[in-house]
């Protein structure tokens, strides 16, 4: 049981490295220009963790941890929303405009 | 849904939220990009619905109903000057969010596979207090930020005696605090790691003035990555880990960009008091320098005959909202054959690309607002500068007098075009409290008024 505990934690610890690395690269590849943007997706990604809410709401029945789920469930689905579409607002302002007054 | 099946589509879904970010390369294909997140988050999301143990859905739905409907008011309405505090608010959302999980994680270990409640394994035990810690920091460092963004709480460093002893000391303390908890895994430790987690967290924040902002929320914006990976490990969920250290290395990447940008290490920022004392002391000594002064008429008439214009907007444009009023007179401008760009400092506004944002919301296009490094070179042959709601990023002292705050500091070399336009409400400080020498420069005119309504007035003059 314990050796199998810290492998789990052990791949964990290669995914997490990994992704920071990829992380790191993608992260300087984004324009600066878009660096409010990349703050709406992160934090809408992040979210993600909703996942580890769903988990926890998921059984029947009306334990404690049952409410911290749904709580969680309700707070991450504001920041999932809210931040896609914060993000598509902005990146929306970011299309290309159509040539009218441009001088040459 | 097999174990393996589940992997992958986590897997996959940890992919295009990478893909969504790698969009973010490019104005035009960082909309595919956001799509390809939201893709990725709903394969997460029905995934984990798919869990043998996930049984009541009508909760669930409306629990994501709920959150999806004020989510989607907040973000429709908010006002993109208003972009900032919004931002620190999800911030806040998503560490109370990793509280949560984690308190249900410890109450339902079965749940997550994690064990049964009062024997959960060492490790998880630890992951989960990290988590935790570093979810309420999030949680409460966001609600301070929001204040101070919002104009709810004051934007002045508040500094005192001891401050970083006191903060070392509870650190410690919270240290001490997991330890016990994982010894002996009570409930009341538990919520003891969160709630001086919280008063670290306001605690980190208060000494942190507005003008450090974009680094404060680019560095919470990083906690809350890292508290998602922390709950990653617990649950032993590699979705979240992937994405969790994806949004901590971006907002730890943003909070060096944005230190570098002020010339000053994270640690002095976090730190913090910056910009506090220093102000008396170097405002006195020009009171007797002459200051030109001009009006809309006389901006209109340098700006119309010059061949070609810079425009630096800082935090005080996106104050008075002057976006929109801007971009017209850049449109007049062009219209009469002036090359018209935008130059944006990475430390303008309160968070990353704050600028570029409001610009492109006001309809400039994105080709015509370039970086400091990219059109920096282009200043000794422009005629005009126009700066409105800029200061301290435009002053020559940070490259000259090595006693100033602002030393080191990159700036904007308006200083050698022809001409510098000052939009400006008063003769006041920026926020390093540092008097800025351009002002009383020959080739400076000074345009004291609200940035919106000059922009106007000189709109007026020039049609």
């Amino acid at each position: 049981m314990e050796a199998h505990s810290s492998e789990i934690f052990v791949i964990g610890l290669t995914v997490f490295f990994l992704a920071c690395i990829i992380g790191y690269y993608v992260v300087w590849s984004v324009t600066p220009a878009l660096h409010s943007p990349l703050m709406g997706v992160t934090n809408a990604i992040s979210s993600v963790i909703i996942v580890g809410a769903i988990l926890a709401a998921g059984p029947f029945g009306h334990d404690i941890s049952k409410i911290f789920g749904i709580l969680g469930v309700v707070l991450a689905s504001i920041n999932i929303f809210g931040g896609f579409i914060v993000t598509y607002r902005m990146l929306s302002m970011f299309k290309k405009k159509p040539k009218k007054e441009n001088k040459d | 849904m097999s174990a393996n099946m589940v992997a992958v589509l986590y897997l996959l879904s940890a992919l295009l939220f990478i893909f969504a970010l790698r969009g973010l390369s490019h104005p035009e294909s960082s909309r595919l990009g956001n799509i390809f997140g939201i893709i990725g988050m709903i394969i997460a999301i029905i995934t984990t619905l798919m869990f043998k143990s996930v049984l009541s859905y009508a909760e669930i739905g409306a629990a994501i109903v709920v959150g999806g409907a004020i989510g989607t008011f907040i973000a429709l309405r908010i006002e993109m000057t208003a972009l900032p505090q919004l931002v620190a608010a999800f911030h806040s959302l998503v560490g109370i969010a990793a509280v949560f999980v984690a308190a249900a994680a410890f109450y339902d270990p079965a749940s997550f596979g994690i064990g049964n409640f009062g024997s959960i394994g060492t490790s998880s035990l630890v992951e989960m207090s990290i988590g935790t810690f570093i979810g309420a920091i999030t949680f409460s460092g966001s609600i301070l930020a929001f204040g101070k963004l919002q104009g709810t709480v004051s934007g002045k460093p508040i500094v005192f005696k001891f401050q970083h002893t006191i903060n070392a000391l509870i650190l410690f303390f919270i240290i001490a605090l997991i330890i016990m908890f994982v010894i002996n895994q009570s409930p009341t430790i538990f919520w003891s790691i969160v709630i001086v987690s919280i008063i670290l967290g306001f605690l980190v924040v208060i000494p942190i003035g507005g003008a450090d902002m974009p680094v404060v929320v680019s560095m919470l914006n990083s906690y809350s990555g890292w508290a998602a990976c922390g709950i990653g490990f617990t649950l032993s969920n590699n979705l979240l880990i992937i994405t969790g250290a994806l949004v901590g290395a971006s907002g730890a990447i943003l909070s060096y960009i944005m230190s570098k940008g002020m010339n000053r290490s994270i640690i002095s920022v976090v730190l913090g008091g910056f910009g506090g004392e220093q102000a008396a002391s170097v405002t006195s000594d020009n009171s007797d320098k002459i200051v030109k002064q001009g009006n809309a008429e006389d901006a209109a008439y340098i700006m119309k005959n010059a061949d070609s214009v810079i425009i630096v907007p800082g935090y005080g444009m996106a104050v008075a909202q002057a976006q929109h009023a801007l971009r017209e007179m850049g449109d007049i401008l062009k219209k009469e054959g002036i090359n018209v760009r935008y130059a944006i400092h990475p430390v303008a506004g309160r968070m990353p690309g704050h600028m570029n944002v409001l610009l492109a919301e006001a309809n400039v296009p994105y080709e015509e607002v370039l970086e400091l490094d990219e059109i920096n070179h282009d200043f000794p042959m422009t005629e005009v500068s126009f700066v409105i709601g800029a200061n301290d990023v435009t002053n020559p002292a940070a490259k000259t007098d090595e006693t100033s705050p602002i030393y080191g500091m990159p700036i904007l070399d308006v200083e050698k075009s022809q001409t510098v336009l000052f939009v400006k409400r008063s003769m006041a400080t920026g926020y390093s409290g540092v008097d800025n020498e351009l002002f009383y420069r020959d080739n400076t005119t000074m345009l004291f008024g609200d940035a919106k309504k000059m922009c106007e007035n000189i709109v007026k003059s020039l049609g």
